[in-house]
């Protein structure tokens, strides 16, 4: 059974996904998919475990050995990537039956699962997998669900914010497709193992460089880099709650696994960084980022669209940390990655408590909120303060090890400018904050109640995850460490 | 042997959540206990390095005790007292937990033994504070309270960007000696400066004092600046910047404290100018100058409270501050006349009052190590301390014209709070050797000789003689109502513009190339695909279509391509 993890570890969610075509009733639907999403999270605990007692997990798919079948590979990267992944979803899915209440016809539950299921069992199998080509299925797998869920949501323009994500995300696929096309065209091979070994010895050829090329931009659209950020905002301000929390806390950092995958263990670090000046443009990009988006989310009056902003300038700082090209440059965005996932968690699943007592995340209406909804707001302070990098929480932790990094490397402005966005983030917290706490309430809007303890315990558990990280980093830097690690022992 | 090792910050901590859960009486009585426990607590506990944490691989020390750091804890425990004292009849839950919770900031920021634990301390200063700004509950206030924050978090900012710069070069965090050495120096150096209200660095304290509440510019007055002047003497005694910078905080703000109105800014002013005469101690490093800027710090606390309380009295009881609205109130307030005299005096260093004892020991180090045009400067500093606060202030409110109100003293817990203070001045002024047993070093130090005496005593009878005069002759500036901009000019004027018309031309250039090269690309796509429907494309260029989108993917692949054709 334990042999069969990693396979387990995609199967589980993939399954369940048809089987709650068959359980019909929406609170049954949504029980199985929490059992489901645990058992999912639980196979990721065990594979965490088993990577760190004997190392990186090999396993062939239906026995094909490696080159002709698929092979799925486990690393420390690929089991960290697993365990926030599966441990966000299976937290937002708690909050399910509750939130969906509100916001989604009750025939239109039973869908809302199998997609969740669908899109997970997706993200799982990228990070799972040692195939580029698998890699694009499940990539076209996890996004087509995406784009469904977001198509959900209540507002009219979520169909809209869901196309527009439907074009971008299909041209970043296919752009990873070309490249991996081009790819086995010059090497005759699929596996990741394998192109790592035959890529040196054709890197020098034009193919090459456009099959990276393609990839990088798909990749980057993506993972929304400034400035193709631009279908993240509204596909993440329109979408339900739940599918926000989701995708916020996972699906960005899917893509930045990818990126990472592709540049360091498959094209190899002396090609991406020494032969392209891939770091300095993606530095570049990862402040402009931060700043852009920093500005622009203090402008926004949806808070959902805040935050959304503000997610493509945390991305800009994983850009950074990944941009430093030593290890602990690359350890310190693995660990934001995975802070980051605690912080847009908390917050997206706690305006979801908002969303499902005031029916709108405007800041107009959240004015006076603090004292109705004590619990869910206080909730959105701490993750918020998490954002601005303030002690004692996980926040503090990543800017902590991205600015000893660049710091490293002497590029001490650079760690001036991301102190500096940290500020930026002050304001547009300070803006939730404001109008939660220090404006009175709205006339028009009703007085409402705290969210149901449904909603607070899955929205405390990733709050008190924020701080507890904060204090004891010894899971997050310590498998981030690992995993950067090991991808710089392995490249030449 | 004491053997509770529990920062002072705690029960501060603790007083701040009761309070925040009990109302009348029981919160009086928990806040009136809190300092008093904690101050005993504080005076039985030896001097010591207590709780040792480890974070990140260094060494954390949240709670060190030496003679330095007692100093200031003392004399926070009595600030913090008096100001609770003052603020009793207060009935503003946010105001009463703030102020608590900032005066535990302040302790834990004095006791912190390491750059972490200063830096959330440092911080939890800004944010606590603040609500003492807010809470005056006016638009004003708001917006002054805002910049504060601003200023604040950015100290804070790069103190920590200073405290990582010094983890990397020394490989430790403790907070001892730093000194002006590579960019962790300076960065430290900044952002102590900046809450230490350097000059261009000030305005946050002129903006903000004035707007807080009557309360809470006493609270404010008490730590903020001190908690710096702290960790200058901690991290950079000896360093000759500080000399010529604590000179000219000494003597800039006396012009703009002559010219202005608000009698409580004339104060926030003057609170500049001592943190001057502080950071010239400092700077001079020797000794006695330690000795005298800490001493004056304990000493300025007492007296600035006193001076802001009586102030916020008048304020409290007239609503008027402006010294043009105000005088002839001693007929109708004579305690508070009296009091504000005391701190008058005290501030304006009269011998046998507590300014005395602690200034000449800044001056006489001065001298000692022959900086002559710094102990010039202090002493024309000395000169216009006398005048500002020591005349102006008492003078336009209780004195000058009548302006006909008739309002009483204040509540007894607001005379009550004041007389302590005024009482404390006379106590060290008449009885110093109690104030220097505490002091870090033992110098033998004595401030009555005749030299002294005697330089004091001319210097302030010329310094009235001339007020006296210039009223007379009507060339004394006149009170007016109005707004003194000096430094502050920058971001309240000049950045909103320099930023409002980059965002116009940003946002014109971005239509100009942005909206219509697309529209021209997209009308060329259109045309050569004849499907030009204008009610899509009016749907389009909602936000960002999905067009635009594109053309950034094409970009971003292009330049791609481009730069792997030269590499």
């Amino acid at each position: 059974m334990l042999n069969h993890l990693p396979i387990l570890q995609v199967i589980v969610p993939l399954l369940a996904a048809p089987i709650c075509l068959f359980l019909q009733k929406p609170k049954i639907v949504w029980l199985f998919a929490c059992v489901a999403t645990a058992l999912t999270f639980l196979i990721s605990v065990l594979l965490l475990q088993q990577v760190n007692v004997s190392g990186t997990l090999v396993y062939e798919l239906g026995g094909w050995e490696a080159p002709w079948g698929i092979e799925y590979r486990i690393d420390d990267l690929n089991a960290l990537l697993l365990l926030i992944i599966s441990s966000i979803s299976a937290v937002v899915m708690w909050a399910g039956h509750i939130s969906l209440s509100k916001e989604l016809n009750a025939d239109r539950h039973l869908y809302f699962y199998v997609l969740y299921l669908l899109s997970l069992a997706g993200m799982l199998g990228i990070v799972a997998t040692g195939d580029a080509f698998n890699v694009f299925v499940f990539l076209e797998v996890s996004s087509l669900s995406a784009y469904a869920l977001i198509a959900l949501g209540r507002d009219r323009r979520a169909l809209w914010a869901s196309y527009k994500y439907l074009i971008m995300g299909t041209i970043g696929a296919t752009f990873i497709l070309i490249g991996i096309g081009l790819m086995y065209q010059m090497t005759g091979t699929l596996n990741m193992h394998d192109l790592a070994t035959r890529l040196p010895e054709v890197s020098q050829t034009r193919t090459v460089f456009v099959s990276f090329a393609f990839i990088v931009v798909g990749v980057c659209l993506k993972l929304a880099l400034f400035p193709l950020h631009l279908w993240l905002p509204n596909a993440y301000a329109f979408a339900p709650s739940l599918v926000t929390a989701l995708l916020a806390a996972t699906s960005t950092k899917v893509a930045i696994y990818l990126l990472i995958r592709f540049t360091f263990s498959i094209y190899g670090l002396s090609f991406s960084f020494t032969t392209l000046p891939l770091n300095v443009l993606f530095l570049v990009l990862g402040v402009l980022g931060v700043f852009v988006a920093s500005v622009a989310a203090i402008y926004k009056r949806n808070t959902k669209r805040l935050f959304a902003y503000s997610s493509v300038a945390q991305v800009g700082y994983m850009i950074i940390g990944f941009s430093v090209g030593t290890a602990a440059g690359l350890s310190a965005s693995l660990i934001h990655i995975f802070n980051h996932a605690l912080m847009k968690g908390a917050i997206f699943l706690a305006l979801g408590a908002v969303v499902y007592r005031v029916g709108s995340v405007n800041l107009s209406q959240i004015n006076g909120l603090g004292r109705e909804m004590p619990y869910t707001m206080a909730a959105i302070v701490i993750g918020g303060l998490s954002l601005i990098g303030v002690p004692l929480t996980v926040g503090f932790i990543s800017k902590w090890y991205l600015i000893v990094a660049l710091l490293e490397n002497g590029w001490w402005p650079v760690a001036l400018l991301v102190l500096l966005g940290s500020l930026l983030a002050v304001i547009y917290v300070w803006k939730v904050v404001e109008s939660a706490y220090f404006k009175p309430a709205d006339s028009d809007r009703e007085p409402v109640k705290e969210a149901p303890l449904g909603f607070l315990i899955p929205v405390w558990v990733l709050v008190i995850a924020n701080v507890y990280f904060g204090l004891d980093t010894r899971l997050s830097v310590g498998v981030a460490q690992a995993a950067a690690a090991g991808l710089f022992g392995v490249t030449p | 042997m004491w053997m509770l090792e529990i920062p002072p910050f705690v029960p501060f901590f603790l007083c701040g959540f009761l309070a925040a859960i009990t109302r009348g009486k029981l919160r009086a009585v928990i806040m009136l206990a809190i300092p008093v426990l904690s101050g005993i607590h504080l005076w039985m506990m030896p001097e010591g390095e207590f709780l040792h944490f480890n974070f990140l691989g260094f060494e954390l020390m949240p709670y060190r005790v030496d003679k330095l750091s007692l100093m200031f804890g003392y004399v926070f425990h009595i600030a913090a007292l008096m100001a609770i004292i003052y603020s009793l009849h207060v009935r503003d839950t946010v105001q009463q937990v703030a102020s608590v919770l900032y005066a535990g900031s302040a302790l834990g920021a004095v006791f912190a033994g390491d750059l972490l634990t200063l830096f959330i301390f440092w911080e939890l200063l800004a944010f606590t504070s603040v609500f003492l700004v807010f809470a005056r509950r006016s638009d004003r206030a708001y917006a002054a309270g805002m910049r504060y924050l601003i200023i604040q978090v950015l100290s804070g900012v790069i103190l920590l960007a200073g405290a990582i710069f010094y983890a990397g070069s020394e490989g430790t965090l403790l907070f001892d000696y730093i000194g002006l050495n590579g960019v962790a120096g300076w960065l430290i150096f900044i952002a102590f400066g900046i809450k230490c209200a350097f000059p261009f660095f000030h305005n946050w304290l002129t903006d903000a004092y004035p707007e807080a509440t009557v309360t809470g510019t006493v609270f404010l007055s008490a730590f903020t600046t001190k908690v710096a002047v702290y960790s200058f003497a901690r991290a950079y005694p000896g360093t000759d910047l500080l000399i010529y910078i604590g000179a000219t905080m000494a003597c800039f703000p006396i012009f703009f404290a002559v010219i202005e109105n608000d009698l409580r800014r004339v104060l926030a002013y003057s609170l500049i100018n001592q943190v001057g005469f502080m950071v010239v101690g400092i700077g001079i490093g020797t000794a006695l100058a330690i000795n005298g800027a800490v001493s004056h710090a304990f000493n300025d606390i007492i007296f600035k409270g006193l001076l802001f309380m009586s102030m916020g009295a008048v304020l409290y009881m007239t609503g008027r501050i402006n010294g043009s609205d105000l005088g002839g109130l001693y007929k109708t307030m004579p305690k508070t006349t009296i009091l504000c005299i005391v701190g008058a005096a005290s501030i304006s260093a009269f011998p046998l009052f507590s300014g005395f004892v602690s200034k000449s020991m800044v001056m006489s180090a001065a001298l000692e190590t022959n900086h002559d045009w710094v102990w010039l400067m202090l002493l024309f500093a000395s000169a216009g301390v006398f005048h500002h606060a020591g005349i102006k202030i008492p003078y336009f409110a209780f004195f000058a014209h009548d302006s006909g109100i008739r309002a009483s003293d204040p509540p007894l817990n607001m005379t009550l709070a004041m007389t302590m203070a005024a009482a404390l001045c006379v106590a060290i002024g008449v009885y110093p050797a109690a104030l220097y047993s505490l002091l870090p070093f033992d110098t033998g130090y004595n401030p009555y000789d005749a030299t002294h005496v005697l330089a004091q005593t001319q210097l302030l009878f010329f310094s009235a003689l001339a007020f006296v005069w210039l009223n007379l002759m009507k060339l004394y500036p006149p009170e007016l109502p109005s707004t003194n901009l000096d430094v502050e000019w920058t971001y309240r004027r000049a950045f909103p513009w320099v930023w409002s018309k980059i965002v116009l031309i940003s946002s014109t250039v971005y239509q100009l190339v942005a909206r219509d090269l697309l529209s021209k690309i997209g009308k060329g796509f259109n045309y050569l695909a004849r499907k030009n429907d204008d009610r899509l494309s009016g749907l389009l260029s909602r936000d960002h279509p999905a067009g635009s989108m594109v053309l950034w993917v094409v970009v971003i692949l292009a330049a791609y391509l481009i730069l792997s054709l030269f590499h």
